[in-house]
């Protein structure tokens, strides 16, 4: 199908981003890579009147650099260029492992890591790995920046606390270079996760993808992990507080079976005995 | 025409466009009714069979899940383009191994499948068979049963079947 009207402003700086967010209000869209919006236009689940195209900017909305402790991902950085970046690699590989899963390549070429964020589908794989990573994302409003901690990010089945004249600018993630590991489990290689688990040793991490409304901490695991649990143990655990749904691909039951198994295949890839 | 058309230029195959349309006319409709390039084909409604791939800036992108009006400033290559972007005045190498290794039967997904096929050999020069099959899921063929498309790709990148 094809999107319902709407008017189209290709902003050229993040100032100008958001003066028209904060002139059209609700009825303004962010639009970067559109890869999940213009689906959702597609299927006239969401009809902007006004959409704010901020893909082409550029400059530290875009791009990867590392200070100290501290990894900075531009909010407009594509898929595909975390996929391939050699400073992730060094610093924070579970970003290129968990972005080269993502859709397709013809996916990742447009998608960007902010969109993926602020889009906050339970089903998606990057908010689960900024979960587990302890990622700060910043957002920029008429009253200057803020930063959010992921665990504070998710708010409901495609909201965030992000304001509807806010844009997300940037995730700072600690430097993790070795014990982390993804878990997906889907049936072809380009489907969405029918559950994943994403784990960082290092900040004691975990958490589960398409287990509820929201991307979502394994809050029951991380405190079995703290309290001294095996890997094993733990992963018992991975459902406890959970509202996985019933669909196509999988009832609760099973879904809440996979996250079972696939917590103590990542803890244990993690490094955690 | 309507209300809030714009007006775009669309650079495709190296020539230059100035179109009229709606914001929301998704680039595959641009290409196809706009310019009249109908090798980029519409396979599904929900961004997944990739028949209408073509290449922006070199890389494969799903042309029904982009907007006319983003694609201005980019180059937009489309299959009836892309043996231009080769050497020598025949078929691109991709559309000879697809001819040679019958990597095709209805040819509906054929224009997509190619364009996918150079982006990726081209973002992942190691690729072997099961990368192959893996970079092309984005891909879906009703006919071949993708066999002899993984071959002529894998022929084109070098690693012969
Ligand atoms: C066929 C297909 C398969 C896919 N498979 C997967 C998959 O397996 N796993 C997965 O995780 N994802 C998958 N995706 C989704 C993909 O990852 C999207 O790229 C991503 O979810 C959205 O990023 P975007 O930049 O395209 O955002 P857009 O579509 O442009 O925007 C999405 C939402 O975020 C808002 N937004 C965008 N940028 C900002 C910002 N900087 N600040 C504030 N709000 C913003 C928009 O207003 C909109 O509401 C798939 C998509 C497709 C089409
Ligand atoms: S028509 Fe674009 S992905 Fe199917
Ligand atoms: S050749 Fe018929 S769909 Fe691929």
């Amino acid at each position: 199908m094809i999107p319902a009207a709407f008017d189209y402003i290709r902003a050229t700086s993040a100032e100008e981003a958001l003066a028209a967010l904060t002139e059209h209000g609700d009825d303004a869209k962010l639009m970067a890579g559109g890869q999940s919006l213009i689906p959702l236009m597609r299927y006239r689940l969401v009809t902007p009147g006004v959409v704010v195209d901020i893909g082409n900017l550029d400059g530290d909305l875009r791009g990867i650099s590392v200070n100290g402790d501290t990894v900075r991902i531009g909010a407009l950085t594509r898929h595909t260029e975390l996929e391939h970046s050699a400073e992730l690699e060094a610093t924070c590989p579970l970003l290129n492992h968990v972005a080269s899963l993502v859709g397709d390549p013809a996916v990742r070429h447009r998608g960007t890591l902010g969109g993926s964020l602020a889009h906050a589908d339970p089903a998606s794989d990057l908010p689960a790995a900024v979960l587990a990573l302890g990622a700060t994302l910043v957002a920029r409003g008429p009253g200057g920046e803020r930063e959010i901690a992921a665990s504070d990010f998710f708010t409901g089945f495609l909201e965030s606390v992000l304001a509807p004249d806010e844009m997300l600018t940037e995730v700072r993630v600690p430097v993790t270079a070795d014990g982390w590991n993804y878990q997906k489990f889907n049936r072809r290689a380009q489907d969405w996760a029918i559950v994943g688990v994403a784990v960082c040793r290092g900040g004691r991490g975990v958490s589960l993808v398409n287990m509820g409304p929201t991307p979502m901490r394994a809050s029951a695991v991380e405190e079995a992990v703290a309290g001294g649990a095996t890997a094993a143990e733990a992963a018992a655990h991975a459902a406890d507080e959970t509202d996985p749904p019933n669909d196509l691909n999988g009832d609760a039951d099973y879904r809440s079976h996979l996250a079972r198994v696939l917590t103590r295949r990542a803890l244990e890839a993690a490094g955690f005995a | 025409m309507v209300a809030n058309a714009v007006q775009i230029r669309l650079s495709v195959n190296g020539e230059s466009h100035d179109l009229e349309v709606e914001p929301r006319t998704l680039l595959v409709y641009a290409l196809r009714d706009d310019i009249g390039l109908t090798g980029t084909n519409i396979g599904c409604d929900s961004s997944s069979c990739g028949a209408c791939t073509v290449l922006v800036d070199g890389r494969s992108v799903k042309s029904c899940t982009m907007l006319a009006v983003q694609a201005e400033g980019a180059e937009i290559t489309t299959i009836e383009g892309l043996a231009a972007t080769s050497d020598g005045d025949g078929l691109h190498p991709m559309q000879q191994a697809f001819h040679e290794y019958h990597g095709l039967q209805c040819g509906y997904c054929t224009p997509g499948m190619i364009l996918a096929s150079v982006s990726l050999i081209d973002e992942y020069p190691d690729l072997d068979e099961s990368g192959v099959r893996e970079g092309l899921e984005g891909n879906l063929c009703r006919c071949t049963g993708y066999n002899n498309i993984v071959k002529a790709v894998l022929q084109v990148a070098g690693k012969e079947a």
